[in-house]
C-alpha cells in the first residue's frame, strides 16, 4: 500500500516524455503495426475460412462469412467415420517422420563432411550438390516416375519417400551450420581418442540443434504437404497421403469443400505439435537460414 | 613426463614452405615456450607435435619413440587452445570427464581423477554448470582441467590466455607455472606475448618466418639476443638499435656520434648496428653517450620512459618514476660499457 504512489508515478512521467520527445517515432510505430496487423489478417484469412467451412453444411460453403449459421461436427464425424482418412493420415505421417529422420541424419552428415574435411573434388562435389538446387520438383517427377516404374517402386511408400530421403538444400543448410562449429572443438576431440563419427554425432551434433530443429521443420512440413509426387506414385487409395485422399472428396461434378477444408483442418494437428515442439529453434533456423542462404 | 624432440622438422602448405628445419630437444618436466610474431609458424609446430597437422619432413619423437604416423589420441599428448575449445553443451563435470572417455580404467578411477584434478583448479563448487556460467578465467581451468585428467606425457597451449583481459591474464599465467611446478609434466606453451615467455619459460625458442632464432633462458635469450631480431622481440620497451660503422674500437654512428665498443674482432670499417637496452641508458646532467632533447615522456608509475631526440635518432631510456626530466629539456644519456650490444648489420647476428 505504502509503495504504491511512487511505481504509478513513474511510467507516467517516462511516457509522457516518450510522447513528447519522440512523436515521430510513435508515427513510424503506429504505420508498423497498422501494416503488421494487415499482414497477419492476410495470413490468418485462409485458415479462418478453413475452419469456418468445416463446420459449415454444404448448402452454406459458398457464403462468406465467417460464423456458420447452422454450425455443426457432421463434417468431422463423416471424416472420422471414414476408415480411408485414417490409412492416408498414417501414411502421411510415416512417409513425414521417416524423411524428416532421414534428412536429419544425412543432411547433416554430408554437410558436415563439405564443411570440415578437405578432399579432392571437395568443391565440385559441393557445387553439384548446389546445382539440383535450381531444376524445379515438375521437371524431376517425370524422370522420378520412369525409374520408379523400372524397379518397381511405383505405389509404395519407398516410391513416394525416396526423392526426399536427402535434400541439397538440407546439405547447403548444414554446411553452413557446421561453419560456426570452430575447428578447435572438433580437434580437441580428436586428441582425446574420439573417431571421426564420434566426434561429429557427441560435439558437432549438439551444437547445431538450431539448425536441425529448422531442418526437421521445414522437412517434415514440406513432405507433409506434398502433392504432386504422391498423387503421380500412387494409384491405390490404400497409398494415398492425406493432400491426395482429402481430393477423392471432390469429382468432376462436385467439389464437398466442407469436407475437404475439415479434413485439412485435422491435418494441421500434426504440423501444429511439430511447431511446438521445436518453435523455440525454428525462428533462430530461419533467420540463419536467411542470413546465410 | 616425457621429452620431446623435433629433428629437421619440415612444413609446406602447397608451394609455401612456413616451417624450414625446426630442431629441438625439450627434456622431461621442462616447461618451454615457443615465441614469435604471429604467422612464424608456432601454431604449425604444436599442431605438428599433436598430430593434428600432417608432418611434410622430418620427424617428432615423444618419449623417445617416433610418433609421425601416430593418430593425436595415441601421442599421449593433451592440448589447451586459444578459445579454451570446451563444449557448450556440457557441464564442467562432463567436459573434464571427455578427457577420459576413451581411457581404459574403471569409472571409480575416473571420478577419482576428476575429483582431484577438479580439486587442484579449484573446480569444485562449479562441476554442474554450463561453460556459458563460467566467467572466462574458469572457462579455461575447465580446459586445462581436461587436459589435466589424463595425465599426459606432454601438455601443448596454443596461446590459451590471449582471449583473457590483462588482469586475469597475469594471473592465470602464474597459475599454470604454480601447476607446472606441482605437477611437473612436460609443457610446450605457444604465445606471440614475449612478457608470457619471459615469466613462464625454463626455455624460451624464439620463432622468426619457420627458423628458430635463438633457444636458451629466459635471462640468456635477454642478455645475450643472438641477433637483432631476438634483441628487438624480447624486452619491452624495445632495444633501441643505431646503426654506423667500426673501426679503432669505436662505433661511429651514422645519425652523429662516437660510442667506444671494444674487445670485436670485426673488420675495420665493418657496417654494424650499435644496441642498448632502455634499461641500461641512464639519463645524467654530465656529459654522457648522447646529447639530446626530451620530446615525450611515458610515466609508468615505478618508472618514466623517456623519448629522447639526439641528433636525429630517436632514443628511449628509462628514468626514475618520482623525478622523470622535463619535457623539452635538455639531457645527457650514458651506459655502462658492458651493456653494448654490436650486430653485423647484414647478417643480424649478435658480435658482441
Ligand atoms: N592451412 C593452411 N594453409 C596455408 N597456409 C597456412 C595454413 N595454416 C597456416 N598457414 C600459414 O603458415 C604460417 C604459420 O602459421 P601459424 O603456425 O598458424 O603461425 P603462428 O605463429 O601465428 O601460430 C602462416 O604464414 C600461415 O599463413
Ligand atoms: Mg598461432
Amino acid at each position: 500500500m505504502r509503495m504504491a504512489d511512487t511505481p504509478i508515478q513513474a511510467p507516467t512521467q517516462s511516457l509522457l516524455a516518450d510522447r513528447t520527445t519522440g512523436p515521430r517515432r510513435s508515427h513510424g510505430q503506429y504505420i508498423r503495426w497498422v501494416l503488421l496487423m494487415f499482414g497477419g489478417i492476410v495470413m490468418v484469412m485462409p485458415i479462418a475460412y478453413m475452419l469456418a467451412t468445416s463446420f459449415k453444411y454444404s448448402f452454406e460453403v459458398h457464403t462468406l462469412s465467417l460464423i456458420p449459421q447452422e454450425p455443426t461436427l457432421e463434417n468431422y464425424l463423416f471424416v472420422l467415420e471414414d476408415g480411408r482418412f485414417y490409412t492416408w493420415f498414417g501414411n502421411s505421417l510415416f512417409i513425414a517422420t521417416v524423411t524428416t529422420l532421414s534428412n536429419v541424419l544425412f543432411d547433416s552428415l554430408v554437410g558436415y563432411a563439405l564443411c570440415k574435411f578437405r578432399f579432392p573434388g571437395r568443391y565440385i562435389f559441393f557445387i553439384a550438390v548446389l546445382s539440383t538446387l535450381m531444376i524445379p520438383t515438375e521437371m524431376l517427377v517425370i524422370p522420378w516416375y520412369l525409374m520408379s516404374s523400372t524397379l518397381g517402386w511405383l505405389d509404395t511408400s519407398w516410391g513416394i519417400m525416396f526423392p526426399g530421403l536427402m535434400t541439397a538444400f538440407g546439405t547447403f543448410l548444414m554446411k553452413q551450420f557446421f561453419e560456426t562449429v570452430p575447428d578447435d572443438f572438433l580437434e580437441a576431440a580428436r586428441i582425446d581418442g574420439l573417431n571421426e563419427l564420434q566426434i561429429w554425432w557427441t560435439v558437432a551434433m549438439p551444437l547445431v540443434k538450431p539448425a536441425l530443429a529448422a531442418l526437421a521443420i521445414f522437412v517434415f512440413l514440406g513432405n507433409w504437404t506434398a502433392f504432386i509426387w504422391p498423387l503421380i506414385v500412387t494409384t491405390s487409395q490404400d497409398m494415398y497421403t492425406l493432400p491426395v485422399g482429402l481430393t477423392t472428396f471432390s469429382d468432376e461434378v462436385d467439389v464437398e469443400w466442407e469436407l475437404i477444408m475439415t479434413g485439412a483442418a485435422i491435418s494441421t494437428i500434426p504440423t501444429l505439435i511439430v511447431f511446438v515442439i521445436f518453435q523455440r529453434f525454428i525462428i533462430r533456423g530461419v533467420v540463419m537460414a536467411g542470413l546465410k542462404g | 613426463m616425457a621429452t620431446l624432440s623435433l629433428r629437421n622438422l619440415v612444413k609446406t602448405y602447397g608451394d609455401t614452405q612456413v616451417l624450414h628445419g625446426i630442431n629441438l630437444e625439450i627434456g622431461s618436466g621442462e616447461f618451454v615456450v615457443l615465441v614469435g610474431p604471429s604467422g612464424c609458424g608456432k601454431s604449425t609446430t604444436l599442431r605438428m607435435i599433436a598430430g593434428l597437422e600432417e608432418i611434410t619432413a622430418g620427424e617428432v619423437h615423444i618419449a623417445g619413440r617416433v610418433v609421425n604416423n601416430l593418430e593425436p589420441k595415441d601421442r599421449d599428448i593433451a592440448m589447451v587452445f586459444q578459445n579454451y575449445a570446451i563444449y557448450p553443451h556440457m557441464s564442467v563435470r562432463k567436459n573434464i570427464g571427455f578427457g577420459l572417455r576413451t581411457a581404459k580404467i574403471s569409472a571409480k578411477d575416473k571420478l577419482g581423477r576428476l575429483e582431484e584434478v577438479a580439486e587442484i583448479l579449484g573446480l569444485g563448487e562449479l562441476l554442474d554448470r554450463k561453460p556459458s556460467q563460467l566467467s572466462g578465467g574458469q572457462r579455461q581451468r575447465v580446459a586445462i582441467g581436461r587436459a589435466m585428467v589424463r595425465n599426459p606425457a606432454a601438455f601443448l597451449f596454443d596461446e590459451p590466455l590471449s582471449n583473457l583481459d590483462a588482469q586475469l591474464r597475469t594471473q592465470m599465467r602464474l597459475e599454470i607455472k604454480k601447476l607446472h611446478q606441482r605437477v611437473g609434466n612436460t609443457i610446450v606453451f605457444v604465445t606471440h606475448d614475449q612478457v608470457e615467455a619471459m615469466t613462464m619459460a625454463d626455455r624460451i625458442v624464439i620463432m622468426k618466418d619457420g627458423h628458430i632464432q635463438q633457444v636458451g633462458s629466459p635471462l640468456d635469450v635477454f642478455y645475450n639476443p643472438a641477433n637483432m631480431f631476438v634483441a628487438q622481440f624480447i624486452g619491452a620497451p624495445s632495444m633501441n638499435l643505431m646503426p654506423g660503422v667500426w673501426s679503432n674500437g669505436a662505433v661511429s654512428l651514422d645519425k652523429g656520434g662516437l660510442v667506444p665498443a671494444t674487445g670485436v674482432k670485426i673488420r675495420q670499417g665493418a657496417s654494424v648496428v650499435l644496441g642498448l637496452r632502455p634499461d641500461d641508458l641512464r639519463v645524467t646532467q654530465e656529459a654522457g653517450l648522447f646529447t639530446g632533447t626530451v620530446e615525450v615522456t611515458e610515466p609508468l608509475g615505478s618508472e618514466t620512459l623517456v623519448h629522447v631526440s639526439a641528433g636525429g635518432q630517436e632514443i628511449i631510456a628509462k628514468a626514475a618514476g618520482k623525478h622523470p626530466p622535463v619535457l623539452g629539456s635538455s639531457v645527457h644519456l650514458t651506459a655502462s660499457p658492458d651493456a653494448l650490444h654490436l650486430f653485423d648489420k647484414n647478417t643480424g647476428e649478435a658480435l658482441l
